[in-house]
């Protein structure tokens, strides 16, 4: 039976962390309507470039560049992580590295070589115990308070530079994809060879008027890149606004609980004052009694 | 003068979006203007700047790096990958960006700062080309 001094710090120390997870909920939903934005403000671009990319693609017949068309095999996967650089949201990290686990192992059992570039710490951690040897490079973007096209770009850079050295053939992307605060998606995404809107591409038309400066050749050369780099890039707004999103509910759960545990707690000692109490009369009722 | 839409996207926004009349974009081959049922046509862009005109009295420009010029039917897009109202750029604050970049040069801790530092440096200096100055 712990003393009353006992439940009186447990008590407090509840309220304590009650306190902390209710201002990290109100931080993550502050936090979270910005990423909202962000990533809403990021979208007419990647639309467009989806568009222009469906156009010039199907301009383009036959052999079309690397990062377009693949290098033909598809021995060595890239797996790009893209996790947080922070705990305590929830589910949110684990269940990106639960989907890169699966299709890691999946890649494994079919003989593929595996590599895993890891954005952000917390994925990293969760992947190093089982996957050592397969990560090739941990990118951290703690320093990075909004992310910008600058670090998508680093990012995106980086990949084409290892895939035009010839160190994986086919690159995938993963990260989660913001639905609603109690909702995202851990999603796969393939960035090369890249994947052109098909249907897209058929339906808009009168597509061999196009014309184009310098040569279509030229322009998806300088295209790829760049759509390449926008993927990352919405890739880590998503996430962004994924990871305050969880952040939000689970600290929402978590503060409602220390309620919970507060309440209970509360009973537990206003009970064990009054027997005290009860007791200590009865003591000196029977002791006058006696006399 | 009969107007067209036209829409300026960068990565991180959204920074114009209406009907005008006519814009001059600064193509990599040279220098050209589009107005209403252009045929469709698309270009890379140097750095330089963009003209818009929306009507005879009111006209924008803009500073832009790197992107396309996508002509179709439906209009015009521009994806530039930095674009800046001109009037928020200055030669002072082009030079003092300059030297913050080199300085950031200098004493960069890794490699990749070093990278980014010098990128940073041939932009502005490709800014500062650009706008004449």
């Amino acid at each position: 039976m712990p003393s009353l001094k006992d439940l009186r710090n447990r008590i407090s120390s509840v309220k304590a962390t009650q306190k902390i997870t209710k201002a990290m909920q109100m931080v993550a939903a502050a936090k979270l309507r910005r990423a909202q934005v962000a990533a809403e403000a990021a979208r007419p671009y990647a639309e467009r470039m989806e568009t222009v990319l469906a156009n010039v693609a199907s301009g383009v017949d036959g052999d079309g560049p690397a990062l377009l068309t693949g290098n033909g095999r598809s021995d060595v996967h890239l797996l790009v992580v893209c996790t947080a650089e922070r705990g305590l949201c929830g589910a949110f990290n684990s269940s990106i590295v639960r989907l890169t686990r699966e299709r890691a192992n999946s890649l494994l059992a079919q003989g593929k070589t595996v590599k895993i570039l890891c954005v952000g710490k917390k994925g990293y951690d969760q992947l190093r115990r089982q996957y050592e040897k397969h990560i090739v490079e941990l990118i951290e973007l703690r320093s990075v308070r909004q992310v910008g096209f600058v670090n998508a770009d680093a990012i995106a850079k980086k990949i084409i530079t290892m895939f035009a050295a010839g160190e994986f053939d086919i690159a995938t992307l993963f990260f989660s994809r913001f639905r609603s605060v109690i909702m995202q998606i851990p999603t796969a995404q393939q960035i090369i060879p890249a994947q052109v809107a098909a249907s897209e591409g058929a339906a808009s038309g009168p597509l061999a008027s196009y014309e184009y400066e310098p040569e279509e050749g030229e322009i998806l050369a300088t295209l790829l890149p760049r759509v390449i780099a926008v993927q990352v890039f919405r890739a880590l707004l998503e996430n962004a606004a994924s990871e305050q999103g969880a952040r939000m509910s689970s600290m929402d759960n978590a503060t409602r609980n220390a309620g919970e545990m507060i309440k209970k707690q509360t009973i537990i000692y206003n009970r064990s004052r009054q027997a005290m109490i009860t007791k200590e009369l009865i003591e000196i009722i029977s002791g006058a009694e006696a006399l | 003068m009969a107007s067209f839409h036209f829409e300026l996207v960068s990565p991180e926004r959204l920074l114009f979006a209406g009907e005008v009349e006519a814009v001059v974009v600064p193509g990599t081959e040279g220098e050209f203007t589009v107005m209403r049922d252009h045929a469709p046509f698309m270009s890379t862009m140097k750095p330089g700047v963009v003209e818009v005109i929306e009507n005879a009295s009111k006209k924008v420009r803009l500073f832009v790096r790197g992107g396309f010029a996508d002509v179709s039917t439906a209009g015009l897009t521009i994806l530039a990958e930095q674009a800046i109202p001109i009037e928020e750029l200055n030669l002072e604050r082009i030079d003092a960006e300059i030297k913050i970049a080199e300085e950031d040069l200098a004493d960069a801790p890794t490699e990749d700062a070093r990278r980014i530092a010098s990128e940073k440096i041939e932009q502005l200096r490709e800014t500062k080309a650009a706008l004449g100055l």
